[in-house]
């Protein structure tokens, strides 16, 4: 399969009054056409500002993106001027956030926020927009899609605003779509819909996903593959069920250890990462995890741990990971 | 048998939405809360789930008399709290605290912790002034934070850290009775799970009650003893933990367990999944009969359309109870 998008060696540091935070430290994924790439890490664990970089969004000043390389097919994005960036977002990579409440513009109606991206990006007449903006609405579940596009956003419920978000998303059969915590602020029964939803929408156009998400259990059921970030880091990398399976990094597996689910003991002590991420402007030099880690001995607070390959198609940045791979097989 | 320690019954708040006219009343009414009633004993947690706009919020602030109760009952230990004035309030207010889901809207960022916690120590003449800080460090402690930091400003500590503070402020005045609306939301996990635990720990050391508000459900089976169910501002189910979890009955409830994610790959893509069609209705505009029954799946197997006409009553039976037509 190709590679619909290839993020190579990408750092994003801010600089701040309080030193230079470096946000993103050296991350590499990749992601194939018709693929979900699941990306999980806790808040300011860099995840929002890697997504933020591959669509040339990180405000500079004071954001310093340095990259080898931000590949959509053989074009590198990181090359691009903002003119020719402006072409590409909402084209080929769109973007669906968190808050549909504060990503819709609300003095416009659904209808003319949806046509301008068509206007823009397809040259398409007011009267073809307008059609193919109803079409769109449709493919989300929105019914009596006509209607709806002379709605205003306050007018939606925070689900059906998210639908909207969605629909101006993939109005341009984008090749990678990037959605940023898409359902955090819903409730579980809308989030139920609008997976089902980019499920069923992937199937058809092929999209490569890249979902950003904290719940586990959202990334379980829709990615192919996970990266786990901390403190900038990409810790851990492996297919969705072995990663689930047996977590070769001491953080992922203190991240599934502290999930609760709606099967298995209740009422006991959940297990829990001791201590608080660290800040961002002043890293342990090592391992950013080392302080917080149970396994961590002198050498992980040397030298940040070399990403190796533990098992075939699985990356983890950790000195032990050969031996939590074993541990794993034999568990 | 004594009295439970807090006993609610027929707790209803309306809010009147709009205008009122010089000759006419406009105004509609949002049933927020629709005849809420529950028992909760010392010692135990009661869940309370339900999605955005279910009322579950609003019951426990018309409990602790943020929002008055439009009518219903209220009782601490027997004693009625609905009709309290603001100064016969005071005393109860000691046995009733709650805690917030924001810890950074909380907190008074201009207050050092030293002052956040001793406030209320303050306000209700507990302890000699020169003890207060002492036992401001000791709940500091009692939360797992350093007494060291209490001089600092909030704005010094993460948002897991925040949480524990507006924990310790709750904890100040030894009440009975801990009202928690979503006190770990806005956490991340790993922090999320060190919240949970530290409930845990101090229901059992100072023997609280909590009522433990919360959309999310794995982290309700994991600390509650009793989970009630609301939609639209009603009980649609309550049972005890175990036997809601493991065999839900009102359909809401089922669709509503089916809807969380389960974090292993191989439970979640195998799970049947029940998606519910459409949003929760306006609170303003509720269905008729059964407020779930536009969204039910099993509506149309009840004869007569009696879901669309009649509203179910929350049915008793075997330590659990329902509000559905079905048999």
């Amino acid at each position: 399969m190709a590679k619909a998008l290839d993020v190579r060696d990408l750092s994003v540091r801010f600089d701040t009054q309080h030193g230079n935070v470096q946000a993103v430290d050296h991350v590499s994924f990749s992601i194939e056409e018709g693929e979900t790439l699941g990306l999980v890490g806790e808040s300011g664990s860099g995840k929002s500002v890697s997504s933020l970089a591959i669509m040339g969004l990180v405000p500079s000043p004071p954001g310093v993106v340095e990259a080898g390389g931000i590949m959509l097919g053989d074009r590198d994005l990181n090359t691009f001027n903002a003119e020719a960036l402006r072409r590409v977002r909402g084209k080929e990579v769109a973007m669906v956030f968190q808050d549909p409440m504060t990503s819709l513009n609300p003095l416009l109606t659904v209808g003319r926020q949806l046509t301008e991206v068509l206007e823009i990006h397809e040259g398409l007449s007011q009267a073809e927009a307008f059609k193919r903006a109803a079409h769109g609405l449709g493919d989300v579940g929105i019914p009596a899609p006509e209607e709806r596009l002379n709605s205003y956003p306050h007018e939606l419920s925070g689900g059906m605003r998210q639908r909207v978000m969605i629909a101006m998303a993939l109005l341009c059969n984008p090749k990678v779509l990037i959605a940023d915590e898409p359902t955090t602020a819903l409730d579980v029964t809308i989030q139920a819909q609008i997976l089902e939803l980019m499920k069923g929408l992937q199937e058809r156009h092929g999209t490569a996903i890249l979902l950003i998400t904290h719940d586990l259990g959202v990334v379980a059921g829709m990615s192919d593959r996970v990266n786990v970030m901390y403190a900038g880091r990409l810790v851990e990398s492996a297919s969705t069920a072995p990663l689930f399976d047996a977590p070769c990094h001491p953080y992922t597996i203190g991240l599934l250890g502290s999930v609760p689910d709606l099967t298995g003991p209740a009422g006991d002590d959940l297990y829990s990462i001791p201590g608080q991420p660290p800040d961002l402007a002043e890293l342990p030099a090592g391992c950013a995890f080392a302080p917080r880690c149970s396994r961590a001995a002198d050498a992980c607070s040397e030298a940040v741990p070399a990403t190796i390959e533990p098992t075939p198609g699985r990356l983890s940045a950790c000195l032990e990971a050969e031996a939590l791979a074993k541990e794993g097989g034999a568990g | 048998m004594s009295a439970p320690l807090l006993r609610v019954r027929e707790l209803t708040k309306h809010f009147p939405i709009g205008k009122r006219g010089m000759f006419s009343d406009q105004r509609k009414i949002l049933r927020a809360v629709d005849g809420v009633s529950f028992d909760l004993e010392r010692g135990q947690t009661l869940g309370v789930v339900g999605e955005s706009g279910c009322g579950k919020s609003t019951t426990a602030r018309a409990i602790i008399g943020l929002h008055p109760a439009t009518s219903g009952s209220v009782q601490l230990d027997g004693v009625e709290l609905t009709s309290l004035s603001r100064s016969e309030w005071l005393p109860y207010r000691r046995r009733i605290q709650m805690i917030f889901q924001d810890p950074y809207a909380s907190l008074d960022p201009r207050q050092t912790v030293s002052s956040i916690l001793t406030e209320p120590l303050t306000i209700h003449k507990l302890a000699k002034p020169k003890e207060r800080k002492l036992r401001a460090m000791a709940l500091l402690d009692a939360v797992g934070l350093n007494p060291r930091h209490i001089d600092r400003y909030p704005h010094e500590f993460s948002g897991g850290q925040r949480q524990r503070i507006g924990i310790a402020r709750a904890l100040a005045l030894e009440p009975e009775l801990l009202l928690l609306d979503e006190p770990v939301s806005a956490l991340d996990v790993s922090i999320q799970a060190q919240i949970v635990n530290l409930l845990g720990e101090l229901q059992e050391r100072f023997n609280l009650a909590y009522l433990f508000i919360a959309h999310d459900l794995a982290v309700v089976r994991h600390l509650c003893d009793e989970v009630c169910v609301m939609y639209l501002g009603r009980v649609v189910e309550q049972a005890p933990r175990d036997e809601l979890f493991e065999s839900p009955q009102h359909p809401y409830t089922k669709a509503l367990l089916s809807a969380v994610p389960h974090p292993n790959p191989h439970i979640e893509r195998t799970r049947e999944r029940i998606v519910l069609t459409g949003d929760v209705p306006s609170p303003l505009d509720p269905p008729s009969g059964c407020t779930f029954h536009p969204r039910c799946a099993h509506a149309s197997e009840v004869p007569d359309d009696r879901c669309a006409r009649e509203c179910p009553a929350l049915v008793t039976s075997e330590g659990r109870s329902a509000a559905c037509h079905l048999p």
